[in-house]
């Protein structure tokens, strides 16, 4: 395992900026929890919360013009790569305004201007993708990687193994973000992986860097993802990027969680990102309050802005199919 | 008019689509120092070089979605599955991916890509390389599905498909690679969505797709010696299907027979025969008749083969039936 460099030193007020935008993704989550138990919010939803520290230190570590595929647990990664959290809860309301235009939903959050190509359904339905746009990448020599998001569970799935051979393969400028939160829907790693407790170890199988970070240090995070994404810019070949994290809610909003224990649930609590962050910034109530209060503002608006928005008529599905 | 062969059309669109735009490339098993395992993508190597005429693993999922992954990016890939009966393995990708795209995007992406692949009976391969499931992806909206019959269509169609900027499955047939035929001297695309009249007629339409266009024209002569003046029409896209050409020559005609090598139910001929029952019913003096394959895997024996699959002979029956002979 490659040890980190600290290319980049952040400065406490960039590790600011950084706990301002998890602040927003937990508050905008947790929202979207209370509006979906509310019955305001069609389909289903998964949120990410205590997985915040991932998206943003990858998303901010990714240059203009890297692309991203991401996965069902979406709402973090496109919030942290600058969608507008107003056309995000648009989306989750299915609004001409949200970032897919009502088409995708929760679980399929566009936004090409920058560079999300698509949260998907699918576990592992996004990896052969951000291989190929690797591909184009290093073809055309353009100085842009191609990213996928996903989960432990992912790393069973063919298209997982059948993209890692291709991209180390043709050295693709591709990295792959495996966010080990430690759970397949209810199947916990030990139960899936023969691996769980290093999934790094699936990199090794194709002979492809890899790079184990904590999941729940944001700066560690976005280090690491700096690096992964210079070798791979470079091209030097594709990255597996190993980050340790923790779900801190359900599979799905509602999801009862039998499955789990307390002592696991309170592991994960303990676990929470934005409480580490937050002492580490040495940050007093009135600070992180205030942080607190403008996340919330935020969240707000977009709500506002979203139960707001207009509904597409319902001819509109017929459009799109075709390009 | 310059004659080839379909393997030569098929070779002869890629290298011109490739030499037109660098933003086109191919990839798949064995198409390069090989030259693909129906010898379609010979000397490409050679002209493109490795960078842009890619051998892959054995890896369907991958080689469909790298493919989309690179024409999402902004380029025009050509990948080619060795078999229709492996892109089971890709279908995911195809389906789930490749159609869908553009639409969950609310219209932000598009995916120019162009899947080759090919297919079909008459060679004993087994029950695993020989099957036609073009009507399967004929059900999945955001996906266009081609599959041309003449060296002249293969060419023009797989310039149009490559070009277009939808995700496009182009089927060819096995036996048809060794087909000649009069091409123009210089390609001419052809839009994807028009269908072909083969032969002119005025008793009954053969509505054929693949080697049944051939195994119709020669049907159509054994008619003709029995009075029946048969009009052939291969619709070339199955999607889009240009309805408007099918109705029109069964106003004409008044009778129908839908011919193709997959199995019968459920395969592409059904959908031919709903939306002409439903767009010509005034029209029709007899029932439409279906002739496709019987419905079983193919076994490997050539005289249980060729049980299955359909023929001239039951085209020629099917065209007797509508009109009562």
């Amino acid at each position: 395992m490659a040890k980190v460099e600290k290319k980049r030193a952040l400065t406490e007020e960039t590790l600011r900026e950084f706990l301002r935008e998890m602040l927003l993704i937990r508050r905008f989550e947790e929202k979207v929890e209370e509006r979906f138990r509310a019955g305001d919010l069609p389909g289903f939803l998964h949120v990410a919360i205590g997985q915040e520290a991932v998206a943003v230190g990858v998303c901010q570590a990714m240059d203009e013009g890297d692309i991203f595929a991401s996965t069902h647990r979406a709402h973090g990664h496109t919030l942290a790569r600058g969608t507008p959290p107003t056309a995000v809860m648009a989306e989750l309301y299915g609004k001409i305004e949200g970032c897919s235009h009502g088409y995708g939903g929760s679980m399929h959050l566009y936004d090409v201007e920058r560079g999300n190509m698509g949260a998907n359904a699918v576990i592992g339905g996004g990896l052969p993708a951000v291989t190929g746009a690797g591909l184009a990448f290093k073809m055309r020599d353009e100085p842009r990687v191609a990213l996928a998001f996903y989960g432990d569970g992912t790393t069973n799935i063919g298209t997982f193994h059948e993209s890692l051979n291709l991209a180390q393969l043709w050295k693709t400028k591709t990295v792959f973000v495996c966010e080990n939160n430690h759970w397949a829907e209810s199947t916990p790693g030990w139960q899936h992986s023969p691996v769980s407790d290093d999934m790094s170890k699936r990199a090794l199988a194709y002979d492809m860097r890899s790079i184990k970070v904590d999941g729940q240090d944001v700066q560690a995070v976005y280090e690491a993802a700096h690096e992964a994404l210079e070798h791979a810019r470079s091209g030097a070949g594709p990255v597996f990027l190993d980050v340790e994290t923790f779900r801190m809610h359900g599979h799905y909003i509602g999801d009862p969680q039998v499955y789990r224990s307390k002592e696991d649930r309170q592991e994960a609590a303990d676990q929470d990102p934005i409480v580490k962050l937050r002492e580490r910034l040495g940050l007093g109530d009135d600070e992180f309050g205030s942080f607190d209060a403008e996340a919330n503002e935020i969240v707000e608006a977009a709500l506002i802005f979203a139960q707001n928005g207009t509904d597409p008529q319902p001819e509109d599905a017929l459009k799109n199919v075709y390009a | 008019m310059p004659e080839m062969t379909y393997r030569e059309a098929v070779r002869d669109a890629l290298v011109e689509a490739m030499r037109a735009d660098e933003d086109i490339f191919i990839m798949g098993e064995d198409i390069a120092e090989m030259g693909g395992s129906m010898a379609v993508t010979q000397g490409l190597l050679d002209e493109f070089g490795a960078e842009r005429v890619r051998n892959t693993p054995i890896s369907e999922m991958a080689i469909v979605g790298a493919g989309i992954g690179a024409a999402m990016a902004g380029m025009r890939p050509v990948v080619e599955i060795m078999y229709e009966d492996f892109l089971t393995l890709s279908l995911e990708q195809i389906v789930n991916q490749a159609a869908k795209h553009r639409f969950m995007s609310g219209g932000q992406v598009k995916v120019p890509l162009t899947i080759r692949t090919q297919g079909g009976a008459g060679w004993s391969p087994g029950a695993q390389h020989a099957q036609q499931l073009e009507a399967w992806l004929v059900h999945i909206p955001g996906l266009k599905v081609v599959y041309p019959s003449t060296p002249e269509d293969v060419r023009g169609l797989l310039w149009t498909s490559i070009y277009d900027d939808n995700p496009v499955i182009f089927f060819e047939h096995r036996l048809l690679y060794p087909v000649k035929g009069e091409v123009p001297a210089k390609l001419e695309p052809i839009p994807l969505g028009k269908a072909r009249t083969i032969r002119e007629g005025t008793d009954v339409t053969v509505i054929a797709m693949g080697p049944l266009v051939h195994r119709s024209l020669e049907a159509a002569a054994q008619a003709e010696e029995e009075g029946i003046s048969v009009e052939i029409i291969d619709p070339r896209t199955l999607q889009p299907l240009d309805e408007d050409a099918l109705v029109a020559s069964v106003k004409k005609t008044n009778r129908v027979v839908v011919a193709h090598e997959a199995v019968t139910r459920m395969g592409f001929g059904a959908e031919v025969a709903a939306v002409l029952q439903y767009k010509a019913f005034d029209y029709l003096d007899a029932p439409i008749e279906r002739v496709g394959a019987k419905f079983a895997p193919l076994a490997f024996a050539p005289v249980m083969e060729q049980f299955v699959v359909p023929h001239a002979e039951d085209v020629l029956a099917a065209i007797k039936r509508t009109v009562g002979k």
